[in-house]
């Protein structure tokens, strides 16, 4: 299992250049011009000058690697350095002071390297999305056991059909319904997302609760529709099995054979497909922090976009690709480690 | 299965089994009526969906009338009309018509790609290996964000290639196909592999038949069911990322409408005029939901071991 970890480890190094490359070449192979929002009044010669002082002066595989070093060698020392310096866990190690001034991956918006712009923006995100994944998964576990016990009932019947629209209805239209019903017409919950909002006691706390409750419920509305569809198919494959006779045979009661015997053993794909569904909900997070003003990655990404912000949109875009190919990588080795049967050596 | 008189084909046998199937029947007629909305509409509600009329702008639905009696309504404008007294019906339609056409472009070029590298890939011993690693890493790419930063990117020259509708329409097809071939080209290079094997295939070898012919002749109309299921799949898909496109701001240009489009202008104004972001969503989110629920009833009648149960 430690090889095959390993193994799939050192595999995803190409796959990660190899995004890495596809992005970079489709940022800087696209015919726009980063020196198009420039007035026309300043002079070519100057323009010149303000090019290679963004490092486009220089031939593409020498701005790729430099690339590489900024995100894979300069940022992690930056981040070396911070741990060991200013965060509580680490805090009481020596300063490394690794970093020492090389030229970090600036933002042509702020004027900041983009890596303090990932940092402000990621908790965001990872809040609004995290919650939005465990409640969908707490909803949809017990949605999906209870429609495969009960096969074909009336419950079965309408949890199939409410799991098609959760397929069916995308974020950008529940997104305004919600903000519609909830926030206006019944003006239960604020419409928008407060990023500055800081907790600091209970009454703050609970209008974070309030504020997150409607991104967090189109977000998971879609998660609970997946996992429960897959729970209740995992389920079903066990139900009919002979071990699951046999426990019914000794004597056990019926909750014990469902919950203990039959769940966890249906628990090994679906906890796959749990670790599998994070990148695509990170995808629905773009739209949804859009409507709900969320200030995480998503939102980021589309205002580096529109500004023509390269770097921005490299890193950004890079990042989601480290998180896709992370929690491919968490599923693999997860289903191995659950799954007894399955070796991969 | 013995007892059965007549022969069946193995087609009228699928029927049967989509045929106790009931969200897929009706979802396929819902796909039938839609399309036949949007392609029949413009003959038979003629109203120029451009034509601007500020004398009957921000106009209500006529069902507004059941609770509101003094909303401004008309028979000439049955949905209402938007800001700048454009009929919502003929915008509608007019949307419709884009998101159908760009969803089934979008999902023939993908199946075509995807066919074609899984067909090759599980044909073709040398080329498995490579065509599979590239399936595996198009897979971990950031799809989203990746459709964002290449139509934004490669909007300008297109529009000057192809004009401004016709060039986003080739930009969002083809950068959606792009995108969406994996999951195709898996199942048919399955599928591909597990056939070759078969003795038909080796009947067909020994008499001489070519690679080209066995692929066409023999391969292809057997991998017809998994194709058609992602299909489905594929076209759902389609019209939901442009929808999402449009909905970002980086899709068609703003006088052109589809229904995300559509559904992103209504959005600065749905306190007062829900109807302009229901209607398109609903739009959208029927078609989708018909469309799944299609794909659903054809994988259970293709399926031959769910079938006669």
């Amino acid at each position: 299992m430690l090889t095959f970890t390993i193994r799939r480890l050192i595999l995803s190094v190409p796959t990660l250049l190899f995004i890495s490359l596809v992005i970079f070449l489709l940022l800087h192979l696209a015919p726009g011009d980063p020196m198009a929002q420039v007035p026309l009044t300043v002079p070519p010669e100057v323009k010149e000058k303000m090019r290679v002082a963004l490092g486009l002066g220089e031939p593409l595989h020498v701005q790729y690697w430099k690339w590489l070093v900024q995100f894979f060698w300069v940022e992690p020392k930056v981040l070396i350095d911070w741990l060991t310096r200013d965060s509580l866990v680490l805090g009481w190690l020596p300063d490394t002071a690794l970093y020492q001034g090389e030229l970090r991956n600036i933002s042509w918006q702020t004027r900041g390297p983009v890596m303090d712009l990932v940092v402000q923006s990621l908790p965001q995100t990872m809040w609004v999305v995290g919650m939005a994944y465990v409640v969908g998964v707490l909803i949809a576990l017990p949605i999906g056991i209870y429609s495969a016990y009960r096969q074909y009932s009336v419950f079965d019947q309408s949890g199939t059909f409410i799991t098609m629209i959760g397929f069916s209805i995308p974020p950008f239209f529940t997104g305004p319904l919600v903000i519609v019903i909830f926030a206006v017409q019944l003006g239960w919950l604020p419409s928008t997302y407060d990023t500055m909002h800081a907790v600091v006691d209970w009454d703050s706390f609970t209008v974070q609760l309030r504020q997150m409750v409607l991104p967090v419920m189109v977000l998971a509305f879609q998660t609970t529709a997946q996992i429960s569809r897959y729970m209740r198919s995992a389920m079903l494959d066990n139900l009919n099995q002979d071990y699951v006779r046999t426990a019914r045979a000794k004597g056990l009661r019926e909750f014990v054979v469902v919950m203990v015997h039959v769940l966890r053993n249906s628990m090994i794909p679906v906890i796959t497909v749990i670790a599998l569904g994070i990148p695509s909900i990170f995808g629905g997070a773009i739209i949804t922090e859009n409507v709900f003003g969320v200030n995480g990655l998503g939102y980021q990404l589309l205002i580096a976009l529109f500004a023509n912000d390269i770097p921005t949109v490299m890193t950004l875009t890079f990042i989601f690709a480290i998180l896709i190919v992370a929690f491919n990588l968490i599923a693999d080795v997860l289903y191995g480690v659950l799954d007894p049967r399955i070796r991969y050596d | 299965m013995t007892e059965r008189s007549a022969p069946r084909s193995r087609w009228a046998d699928v029927w049967q089994q989509f045929k106790r199937h009931r969200g897929a029947v009706f979802g396929g007629g819902f796909l039938v009526f839609i399309t036949l909305f949007v392609v029949l509409g413009p003959y038979i509600w003629t109203v120029d969906p451009q034509k601007i009329d500020i004398r009957n702008r921000d106009m209500r639905p006529i069902w507004t009338a059941l609770w509101d009696g003094s909303a401004k309504i008309g028979w000439h404008r049955p949905l209402g009309s938007d800001q700048l007294g454009r009929d919502a019906l003929a915008n509608l339609i007019e949307g419709g018509r884009a998101s159908m056409a760009v969803g089934w472009a979008a999902m023939v070029l993908s199946l075509i790609i995807g066919t074609t590298i899984g067909v090759l890939a599980g044909f073709f011993k040398r080329l498995d290996f490579w065509l599979m690693r590239l399936t595996d890493l198009a897979l971990s790419l950031p799809i989203l964000p990746l459709l964002l930063v290449a139509v934004t990117l490669f909007r300008q020259p297109l529009r000057s290639g192809f004009g401004p509708e016709m060039g986003m329409f080739v930009l969002i097809v083809g950068v959606v196909a792009i995108t969406s071939w994996m999951q195709t080209a898996r199942i048919v290079r399955g599928d591909v592999l597990a056939l070759k094997e078969r003795e038909f295939i080796l009947a067909a070898r020994s008499i001489g038949t070519t690679d080209r012919q066995i692929i066409t002749r023999h391969l292809l109309p057997n991998v017809m069911s998994p194709i058609m299921v992602s299909a489905t799949l594929g076209l759902a898909t389609a019209i939901i990322t442009e929808s999402a496109l449009s909905f970002l701001g980086v899709g068609f240009p703003s006088d052109f409408p589809t229904w995300g489009k559509l559904l992103a202008d209504g959005v600065l104004r749905m306190e007062d005029y829900p109807e302009r972001v229901l209607l398109p969503g609903i739009a959208i989110s029927l078609t989708v939901l018909s469309v799944n629920y299609l794909g659903d009833g054809l994988r259970d009648a293709l399926d031959p071991r769910i079938r006669d149960r």
